[in-house]
């Protein structure tokens, strides 16, 4: 039963950062702006969450309020992201250049700027910036001690546990009710389906693009801050393409709130079972094939095809998405 | 939106008096002129962050980055020793943008061409060319992949490249893990994790060097850069001068369109992938057979893959102009190594970035500076016209108008009298071209307006139009 406990709590641990950076991009595509820098957003945001994490470990007061600390991390990391993610909302919305290749730019640029960064505040070569251990949730912040044989409940609670996953649960329901239950979502959806529409009835295009763009860089950076501390090394500059992923669950999640966190966390769920298949007994453990993880490593990403390929025939994309919104061209 | 060459056409008709202004209307002048001025910003952006880091040894790092490539032949072997492959991935990326598709897969096809390649070579034994095709088959292979998945179960390309980098990477080490005579313990005590010594294991496989290894006194150089030259000039012709590659290009400008008019889309998406696949594929075959590279188990995703899309961007997906976009990128890459260990060699990936993201602008700029000369050269007609001359000048310089004023629409006019090579649009989204259909209509009356008919209301026109949109509220 604990390696389900762990299974359990090992996917939502990674499913966190796929959900936030995917919702990110969904509201970033639904105003019609495509966001393929979620990647360097996530980069960045992670960049400032870790080394403000790893500034304030030196000091007294940080780990005595760890959870505030972590908040405020989360917090950095967001701001982080949405300046980050401004310089595609300027070339793509005031400056009309392609949302590819601002993308792309932006992509190239965060892994590299991170490393430059890290250098000059680290020394150089020192590119791992180390997080604290005391930012997990434990037993203890909840006024229980750990028991020394954890049930099914206190192991998959407390396993990984982290502040990014109650507030990630918090912005999947934030995110459905913002999206379909509110004027600022309904406009925000109207401009990624037809600005023109949208513009003739007064709403301010620029804007809502901005406003899409903005939320995106904001989650995409939290979501940065989480994979860094899903993978728990330390962060190297990099997320390992979790942000091309969160755009691959996005389209798989149909641009739906809900959808995407279920596409998440069947993703994570195959990912995970990979490092834990030794430890399953029914699942065949290729001993005739050497590095026999490998297999393991590949499955998420085959099972999304084995979906995407079942599900996309009714995919449906923001029409109006990728294309500059131009006034002249009502 | 890029540079494009749909203004081909109207300033030729513009035929501007002054030949170096004629020069700048050009758009293929003005593209360099871009792509030049993009890679100036962008380097002195780089200058600007190693200012910052440590402003005492910036500049002999930053000279470091502009020479080294030229230092010495050596170090020129081996700009051209990593251009081949960038070339090769960019060309890929390119081609794809070229079709109406985004290829972001060229690393995943670039490693299973590798992949084959190595195969071939160390467990098979066959020589260098053979094992060339077969990189050109399997990096085909996986492409085709995300193609097929495109048309036939409509899977955005985008996604299906991006797991298919990842099954790529994970198959071919699994692959190398498994076929003992590839990995270089096979021969000898060491290199568990890594694939055997061509010269070891199979030294016909090396690509040979025709002498330029002596040429260039550097065991980097090889006549892959050829290959890489040679598949650009044959990616030219197919898209400029042959139908095959009209009909791949309609199809990506217009899918509908080019049903109606017979074109088979599914087919052309396919083949498109599938050729973009084969060019990567090549370039892993390309840099693996050099004699001088191993593939190293890895991980994470081997970075010639993705450095392809820059290269087709600084190039704007044009092949010839890759060419020199893929040495370029290499030729401040091995600057940037020069520069370590004072500063990271990552500075260059962020002076390319800017370089990108400048260049994502650089029409803005382009046209900014266009009107700016259009509206001195009414301002000299208006000037001319109150002193009693008639302003001759001002029917065929309309022309140069229209391509100020074009832009600003958000899409170029269409010339009408296009010749069929002639509507490679780069890389614009599916969605922009449906727009762009839309407002076809408008564009189509503009563009039929002969050109001697005065035309300087246009971008007023346009200026009113802007107005009413934020009044409305």
């Amino acid at each position: 039963m604990n390696v389900f406990a762990d299974i359990l709590s090992g996917t939502i641990l990674f499913a966190v950062p796929l959900i936030l950076v995917a919702l990110g991009g969904m509201f970033s595509e639904r105003s019609g702006i495509v966001n393929i820098a979620l990647e360097g957003i996530m980069i960045i945001g992670a960049l400032v969450g870790c080394l403000f994490l790893s500034a304030v470990a030196k000091g007294s007061w940080a780990p005595g309020m760890p959870q505030l600390t972590m908040f405020l991390a989360i917090l950095l990391a967001g701001i982080s992201g949405i300046v980050f993610s401004l310089f595609l909302a300027f070339a793509s919305v005031n400056l009309k250049a392609d949302q590819t290749i601002s993308g792309t730019s932006l992509n190239m640029l965060a892994p590299a700027l991170a490393i430059v960064v890290s250098w000059a505040i680290q020394g150089s070569g020192q590119t791992t910036i180390y997080i604290p251990t005391w930012i997990k949730i434990t037993q203890a912040d909840f006024g229980f001690a750990a028991s020394s044989a954890p049930s099914f409940f206190e192991r998959f609670a407390f396993k990984s546990f982290y502040l990014t996953t109650p507030i990630a649960i918090a912005i999947i329901v934030i995110a459905a009710v913002v999206l379909y239950k509110t004027r600022f979502g309904l406009r925000l959806r109207a401009c990624g389906e037809h600005p023109q529409a949208a513009d003739s009835v007064g709403v301010n295009v620029y804007k809502m693009r901005y406003a899409g763009v903005a939320i995106s860089g904001f989650l995409g950076g939290i979501g940065g801050l989480a994979f860094t501390i899903a993978v728990g090394s330390g962060f190297q500059s990099g997320v390992s393409g979790y942000g091309f992923l969160a755009l691959a669950v996005m389209i798989f999640g149909n641009w739906k709130p809900l959808r995407i966190a279920g596409a998440a966390l069947l993703f994570a769920f195959f990912k995970i079972i990979g490092p834990m298949s030794q430890n399953i007994p029914f699942l065949p453990s290729f001993s005739g094939v050497k590095s026999s993880e490998y297999i393991y490593l590949m499955l998420p990403y085959i099972v999304t095809m084995i979906v995407l390929a079942f599900t996309s025939r009714r995919s449906l994309a923001p029409k109006a998405e990728g294309i500059p919104y131009d006034k002249s061209l009502r | 939106m890029r540079k494009t060459k749909d203004n081909v056409g109207l300033n030729l008709r513009g035929g501007g008096a002054k030949a170096v202004k004629a020069f700048l209307q050009k758009p293929g002048a003005a593209s360099v002129t871009a792509s030049v001025l993009s890679i100036v910003i962008g380097l002195v952006f780089g200058l600007i962050v190693l200012l910052c880091l440590d402003a005492g040894r910036a500049l002999p790092a930053f000279t470091k980055i502009l020479v080294t490539g030229a230092a010495n032949p050596d170090k020129f072997a081996k700009v051209l020793y990593q251009a081949a492959p960038l070339i090769m991935t960019g060309l890929a990326v390119a081609f794809a943008f070229k079709t109406g598709l985004f290829n972001i897969g060229a690393t995943g096809q670039y490693t299973v061409g590798a992949m084959f390649a190595l195969l071939a070579a160390l467990s098979w034994k066959f020589p260098w060319w053979a094992c060339l095709i077969l990189a050109i088959l399997g990096g085909a292979a996986w492409g085709a992949i995300p193609g097929l998945f495109k048309a036939l179960l409509n899977v955005n390309e985008v996604i299906t490249s991006i797991m298919f980098n990842w099954i790529g990477l994970f198959l071919v080490n699994l692959v190398i893990n498994n076929v003992p005579e590839m990995l270089g313990s096979y021969y000898g005590p060491s290199g568990a994790e890594r694939t055997a010594r061509l010269a070891v294991a199979n030294p016909d496989a090396i690509i040979p060097k025709w002498g330029l290894d002596k040429l260039l006194g550097s065991n980097y150089m090889n006549i892959g850069i050829f290959f890489a030259i040679i598949a650009a000039i044959i990616i030219y012709v197919i898209l400029q001068k042959t139908t095959f590659g009209y009909e791949l290009k309609a199809c990506g400008l217009n899918k509908h369109a080019a049903r109606y008019a017979g074109i088979k889309s599914g087919r052309s998406i396919i083949l498109s992938m599938t050729i973009s696949g084969a060019l990567a594929g090549l370039g892993g075959g390309i840099y693996f057979l050099s004699g001088v590279a191993e593939y190293v188990l890895t991980k994470s995703l081997l970075a010639t893959g993705f450095n392809g899309i820059p290269v087709a961007l600084l190039g704007a997906s044009n092949p010839i102009a890759v060419i020199f976009s893929g040495i370029f990128i290499s030729y401040i890459f091995v600057g940037g190594e020069a520069m370590q260990p004072e500063f990271t060699k990552e500075i260059v990936d962020i002076i390319s970035a800017a370089i990108i993201y400048v260049s994502a602008l650089s029409l803005l700029v382009k046209t900014g500076l266009e009107k700016l000369a259009a509206r001195k050269k009414r301002e000299r007609e208006a000037a001319l016209e109150t002193n009693g001359v008639e302003a001759v000048a001002a029917a065929p310089e309309n022309g140069a108008e229209f391509i100020a004023a074009a832009p600003e629409n958000g899409v170029p006019l269409e010339p009408t009298d296009l010749a069929p090579g002639e509507t490679g649009r780069g890389i614009l989204p599916d969605a922009v071209l449906k727009n762009r259909e839309e407002a076809g209509e408008e564009e189509y009356t503009a563009s039929r307006r002969p050109s001697g008919e005065p035309n300087i209301d246009m971008s007023a026109e346009n200026d009113n139009t802007t107005t009413d949109g934020e009044e409305a509220l």
